[in-house]
């Protein structure tokens, strides 16, 4: 099968004054799974209605292998969509709800009952095909809904977040399962949610969406490691941010001292001729030093203020004098407020922000 | 661990279930008062006989049943089965006009802006605070001889040069619609409101063209809206004597017409009219169940 991928080119939409998209530009490549990750109001949902056909941009081309699909309506495209109500037909059955992209198409009877019944067989909901929607729990319905756009064979697969409906333990399982659904069909997922975490299990790559633009885009591991501005870095599990000052290009100047980082600060002078930004750590990246521990640079005294057990880690609130910062250690070692520690940032983990 | 607050008695499903009955005590004695004894009345009497000048005889016998059919003592007459088929027609097809009308009015009134809609459904009721017998004079005068639409109607060829449009089966429609049509709209536009439109989406998401989107989008989530609209139109025009009295002529006689005659008109027969109001409450009920079996086993 040739390889179809997707390319969005300069897309914007604007509803009424409110530019919801500013010029989005990105290629999904075949068989990909990619998140759309933003807050609510981003412009992540308008954009996968735009994929999918339901909106019009004001500008902007949508090409699916090498076919421009702007100006094509949602029953002209091979892409189907997973919706985040599910919005079963809530007259017919599991079954019939599974064929009706099918139907529609007029596909002889047998093979509907054959792809059907092997859809229902990949998304583990065989012993359903007689029941109503209004009977299913949510997990179910889920599926049923995976199914009815996955046995059309689409290009592409757009979830609009699929899974904000359930509970946490069910969502973990279905995270999963849907990872294992697109693995067997060899399917483009794009998925929208808000869920950080979820974004991170599931995808191979990850757009962060903000005030309508992708500021981020690339694997869960690099932005979650790297992230490339403050929004990125607090949005995608809560990095401390340290406000510095450039002293040089590997030096930067903190409110407690000075530290060492890899990357150059490209921070624009202000207006009394200082280069200031941000730089961002996680906490499980602030080593507590023990005693015989010695670096040669980025190590600072704090005090503990407070200790916060979050089952399986400590959070530590360390007082730097001037900030605060959040630690994360590990449950076997006791550090009680009071307590007066050395902390060590390796340069590897400051990760310099853009602004 | 339940504190006893008094209103709590009421607010669950079991309680409810206990004391609930207690409630309707009053409207139910106003039920069996006014509803059931004077239907078992009614039921009681229409198997009595005419006596002279207009008694009841109360003697047992079939008589009202032969009559309804036709037979008398002057041999068989297809009167009163036309005027059931008559009756029966002009209600389903009233209820049809406004389906077909309601429906998309009921959609454009749902497209507005809330402010807007409320608006326009209290201007689809207005009609219905004033008194029926008062618009369906004016209908009388509006589709009479000199006026606009009789001659519209004379000159696109729809009726002969020396007809009018009043008074005539038009005429009894027009009435019988614009009577009915408030009550039509007014559960097609909630179940408008109530439109889940990712159905609709999923629809034409899943290749479905207008026509099936239509069917699996949007009248399906909408059945039970239909349902009532139906039954709000059917049931009253079933028994509707007002409009058609006025606006059909001498000649149009409906089965509400037929029973007003039998109780304070000519005819001056309790009885059958008895027999006639049995037979119009079993044929409302009747047409009800064969819609909503056929309505809800059409949508598979």
């Amino acid at each position: 099968m040739e390889s179809v991928d997707l390319h969005i080119k300069g897309i914007q939409k604007s509803f009424g004054d409110k530019a919801v998209l500013k010029g989005i530009d990105v290629t999904i490549k075949d068989g990909e799974f990619v998140t759309l990750l933003g807050p609510s109001g981003c412009g992540k949902t308008t954009l996968l209605r735009i994929i999918a056909g339901f909106e019009k941009a004001d500008e902007g081309t949508v090409i699916l292998g090498g076919e421009d699909i702007s100006k094509k309506s949602p029953a002209m495209r091979d892409i189907n969509t997973v919706f985040q109500s599910y919005a079963l037909f809530p007259h017919l059955n599991v079954y019939n709800n599974i064929a009706f992209g099918l139907k529609s198409k007029k596909t002889p009877k047998e093979e509907i009952e054959r792809k059907v019944k092997a859809m229902m067989g990949v998304v583990n909901i065989t012993d359903l095909a007689k029941e109503m929607p209004s009977t299913l729990s949510g997990g179910q319905k889920q599926r049923v809904a995976l199914a009815r756009a996955l046995v059309n064979e689409p290009d592409i697969l757009l979830l609009d977040e699929p899974l904000s409906a359930l509970d946490a333990n069910l969502r973990k399982k279905l995270q999963a399962e849907l990872r294992d659904v697109q693995k067997k069909t060899d399917t483009t997922f794009i998925m929208v949610t808000h869920d950080q975490d979820e974004a991170i299990a599931v995808s191979d790559r990850v757009l962060v969406m903000y005030k309508g633009a992708i500021i981020q885009d690339g694997s869960p591991e690099d932005v979650y490691e790297h992230p490339v501005n403050r929004f990125v870095a607090t949005f995608i599990g809560e990095a401390n941010i340290i406000e510095c000052e450039k002293i040089s290009d590997k030096l930067i100047k903190s409110a407690f001292g000075e530290l060492v980082v890899e990357k150059v600060p490209t921070w624009p002078m202000d207006a009394s001729g200082k280069k200031c930004g941000g730089v961002a750590i996680r906490m499980e990246d602030i080593h507590v030093c023990n005693a015989n521990e010695h670096f040669e640079n980025n190590v600072f005294h704090a005090k503990i203020l407070e200790r916060i057990f979050r089952g399986d880690y400590w959070e530590l609130i360390a007082d730097f004098g001037p900030i605060k910062l959040r630690v994360m250690t590990d449950p076997d070692e006791i550090y009680n407020p009071g307590d007066e520690v050395k902390l060590y940032m390796e340069p590897q983990y400051l990760q310099v922000l853009e602004d | 661990m339940t504190t006893e607050v008094f209103e709590g008695k009421l607010t669950t499903r079991s309680h409810m279930r206990k004391f609930g009955l207690l409630l309707t005590g009053p409207g139910m004695l106003w039920l069996l008062v006014f509803l059931l004894l004077p239907t078992i009345f009614l039921l009681v009497m229409a198997f009595a006989e005419r006596g002279s000048y207009g008694t009841i005889n109360w003697t047992f016998s079939f008589d009202n049943v032969k009559k309804l059919l036709g037979f008398s003592s002057f041999g068989w007459a297809a009167d009163n089965l036309v005027i059931l088929w008559r009756s029966f027609k002009i209600a389903v097809v009233t209820t049809l006009l406004c389906l077909a009308i309601g429906l998309p009015m009921a959609f454009w009134i749902g497209a507005h802006s809330k402010k807007v809609s409320t608006l326009l459904l209290a201007l689809v009721m207005v009609p219905s605070c004033t008194n029926l017998v008062i618009r369906t004079y004016a209908w009388m005068i509006l589709l009479g001889t000199q006026m606009p639409p009789t001659w519209l109607a004379r000159t696109l060829g729809f009726i002969g040069e020396a007809e009018s449009l009043y008074p005539g089966t038009f005429a009894v429609y027009i009435g019988m619609v614009s009577c009915m049509l408030p009550f039509a709209v007014l559960p097609l536009y909630t179940s408008v409101e109530r439109l889940d439109w990712g159905i609709v989406e999923a629809s034409r998401d899943l290749y479905a063209g207008p026509i099936r989107t239509f069917y699996h989008g949007i009248l399906s989530q909408m059945m039970p809206g239909i349902v009532a609209s139906v039954v709000l139109t059917l049931v009253p025009t079933l028994g509707m004597y007002v409009v058609s009295d006025l606006l059909g002529g001498a000649k149009f006689i409906l089965i509400g017409n037929l029973i007003q005659q039998q109780f304070f008109g000519t005819a001056l027969d309790w009885p059958f009219g008895a027999m006639l109001g049995i037979v119009l409450i079993i044929s409302s009920v009747l047409s009800l169940v064969v819609f909503q079996k056929t309505g809800g086993k059409s949508f598979v």
